[in-house]
């Protein structure tokens, strides 16, 4: 099998309040390969947001060690973690975070100015503008986050992701901010771009977005509680299933008025 | 996909792209807030401009005098009646000071590096001509050798001559505003041959002298100016009165000499021996000269005293500022480093946009200081018609702008570049 893109040993995150210290993540292993579209799933406070943010190198670990492709991050230094971030890993917020009197163009462009390869000022901008492309906002490059739906903000943010073609497309609860419809836009947005071979991880409470993905990665205190196939995971499936259902009998009652 | 070499170190690094983006940002960051950025840069904006202009007038000043002094050469001397210092007015009385002709003509008769020498003395009396009258003019009294020590030719009519001194004509040099002021020119001759009424006599114009644009010390609203033989101004004189006398050397190259040859004669003829101090001042135009300039200088100086506390003031308000946007833009610096922003990187931006600030309020205070400069060349009569910023002027002042955006913008770039990216995204 070809080498985990992600490969995480006896990971444990250790903060300190005052005399109490709190474990948040516990002698975590983890694997994850290329291509794989994963929902790391859990109560509140069971670690994901921790361990989303050490995989993200914006956090480093207590111990353990956090192998990125060949490279262990888990000792760089944090110009070099920016540099990471900025070539291999692209964050999607659960609010958006983009910059309010900028373009949509110029905020998805923002990662690039930190990038001294990224090519002259046209060659920026239309990498930047075929990111847009790639979310389906081609029409919107110049319109400001307040002149967009909630959606498509969040796919300015995605475009944002993609655009140095990152190894890891990370969200935390992307959908969070979102309605049920604007919701199922943004999973096929993503399930879309799984498709296309981009690595994903989702950090998300729900099941209905779980259920887009294809392994869901469950903790509890900040211990791995368990990982297996979406469809094998007895919550997400179940809540699948009663979806099916509750389909079925909608428009067995459509047919019946009909 | 991203292909890197496994063993190679990262290299970051800022391009161009950076640099014309943060500058970008900060101009649509200062125009989004352009109140608070016009306050905030308002400290910067009033010392740039009230220096700016200071120097543009002392600029005018020094071009104008220097001109001024330098076209009569350096061969001018004057003669000033001057107490010694540290001696007790008792024991030297004015009596002993005070120039008198004899010693006027002793110099001339005994000076040989001297082309010629004139008294100077100035009495304010009222003037009438013809058809108008003019109260407290200032007449001179002089010597036919004035012409060639100030330098003033006539224009029409004829100098004084040795004659006019020695027998007391009653002969008067006009200058062309007092042929104007008194409506000298009646009869079409450009004043010459009209007469004035001074103190009761009655003065025939000879000669009509050019206008100085403005008189060197001393700013006479009237420019009129009249001139009358020194021994005819001596009558109508009363009392105390003050003279000093003006000489031109041969040359400028003997100036020194003529110096030298003037000082000897007064103290042989004030009876001074080796011990005395001199009860009287030659000075040479050099002196004068100097004297501007130090002066000049001196108010440079305070001139830069006060714009190194309208910048210093300045300052603390864009330290100010830019601790407010660091805080209202937390969440923006976490985003940033998310995508990659190294700490210096964001450092340098909040920086960019702290010089960014001052340099447009350096700006904006050259051109109001310029404009100053210029509204400055239109009062009549102040000698500052060459008033202008010299180049060296903006390029201190926009150097210390920029400097003052470093300096006081360090400390708030220092707190954004030290943000934890997490907890910068937390904050609300
Ligand atoms: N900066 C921090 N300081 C102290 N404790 C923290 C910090 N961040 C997270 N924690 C604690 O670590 C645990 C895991 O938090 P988190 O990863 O945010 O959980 P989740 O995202 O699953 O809700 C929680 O008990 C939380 O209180
Ligand atoms: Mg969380």
């Amino acid at each position: 099998m070809e080498e985990p893109i992600i490969q995480l040993r006896g990971i444990t995150k250790v903060y300190r309040v005052g005399v109490e210290t709190i474990h948040a993540l516990r002698e975590l292993d983890l694997d994850i390969h290329r291509n794989e579209f994963v929902a790391i799933m859990g109560s509140s406070g069971s670690g994901k947001s921790t361990l989303m943010n050490m995989l993200g190198c914006l956090d480093r670990p207590t111990s353990g060690e956090y192998r990125l492709g060949s490279r262990l991050v888990s000792s760089m230094k944090p110009d070099e973690l920016a540099l990471i971030r900025n070539v291999d890993i692209g964050f999607v917020f659960q609010s958006f975070e983009l910059l309010p009197r900028q373009t949509a163009l110029e905020n998805v462009e923002l990662p690039l100015m930190y990038s001294a390869t990224a090519g002259g000022f046209r060659a920026r901008r239309a990498r930047a503008a075929a990111a847009l492309e790639r979310v389906g906002l081609g029409n919107r490059m110049d319109h400001r986050p307040n002149q967009l739906s909630g959606g498509q903000k969040q796919r300015v943010a995605i475009a944002r992701a993609i655009l140095s073609n990152p190894k890891i497309l990370m969200a935390d609860e992307p959908t969070g901010n979102l309605d049920t419809a604007t919701t199922g836009e943004i999973l096929a947005l993503f399930t879309q771009l799984h498709r296309e071979g981009q690595t994903i991880i989702i950090v998300t409470h729900e099941n209905d977005v779980a259920a887009h993905c294809r392994r869901v990665v469950r903790l509890r205190d900040g211990r791995i509680l368990s990982d297996l196939p979406a469809e094998e995971d007895p919550e997400v499936a179940s809540h699948v299933a009663g979806a099916r259902e509750a389909q079925a009998a909608r428009l067995a009652a459509a047919g019946a008025a009909a | 996909m991203s292909a890197r070499g496994t063993g190679s170190a990262p290299r970051g690094g800022l391009s161009g792209f950076f640099f014309l983006k943060t500058i970008g940002m900060a101009l649509s960051q200062i125009w989004a807030n352009k109140t608070r950025s016009f306050l905030t840069a308002l400290g910067i904006i009033v010392g740039v401009a009230s220096v700016t202009a200071v120097i543009a007038a002392l600029t005018g000043l020094k071009t104008k005098v220097l001109t001024e002094f330098e076209s009569v050469g350096a061969a001018r001397l004057y003669v000033f009646p001057n107490r010694p210092d540290n001696v007790p007015r008792s024991k030297i009385p004015w009596e002993k000071c005070r120039l008198r002709i004899e010693e006027a003509r002793a110099i001339a008769d005994q000076c040989p590096s001297l082309k010629g020498i004139s008294p100077l003395v100035d009495i304010t009396l009222s003037v009438e001509s013809d058809t108008q009258l003019i109260e407290g003019m200032s007449i001179t009294g002089i010597w036919p050798a004035w012409h060639d020590a100030i330098g003033r030719k006539v224009l029409r009519g004829r100098p004084f001559t040795q004659i006019d001194v020695e027998t007391a004509r009653q002969v008067a040099l006009v200058n062309e505003a007092a042929v104007e002021e008194l409506s000298l020119d009646e009869a079409g001759s450009g004043g010459i041959g009209s007469h004035v009424l001074l103190g009761g006599r009655r003065f025939l114009v000879v000669g009509v002298v050019e206008t100085l644009q403005a008189r060197m010390f001393g700013m006479n609203s009237s420019q009129a100016e009249i001139f009358v033989p020194f021994s005819v101004a001596e009558k109508l004189l009363e009392g105390w009165y003050f003279m000093q006398f003006v000489a031109i050397a041969r040359s400028p190259e003997v100036a020194e000499e003529a110096k030298a040859e003037i000082e000897y004669v007064l103290r042989r003829q004030r009876g001074l021996t080796k011990e005395d101090p001199d009860t009287f001042r030659v000075a040479a135009i050099d002196q004068f000269i100097n004297q501007f300039k130090s002066l000049a200088s001196g108010v440079t100086a305070i001139a830069g005293g006060i714009v190194g506390i309208s910048l210093l003031v300045g300052g603390i308000g864009i330290m100010n500022i830019m601790l407010v946007s660091v805080s209202e833009r937390t969440r923006e610096i976490g985003l940033r480093k998310a995508v990659g922003a190294t700490s210096s990187a964001i450092l340098l931006q909040f920086l960019l946009e702290a010089v960014t600030l001052t340099l447009l309020g350096g700006l904006v205070g050259l051109v109001i200081g310029k404009l100053m400069a210029l509204s400055l060349t239109f009062i009549p009569g102040a000698n500052l018609e060459q008033a202008d910023v010299p180049p060296w002027a903006i390029a201190v002042a926009l150097v210390f702008s920029a400097g003052v955006g470093v300096l006081f913008g360090m400390w708030p770039a220092y707190k954004a570049s030290r943000l934890d990216p997490i907890e910068a995204l937390r904050h609300e």
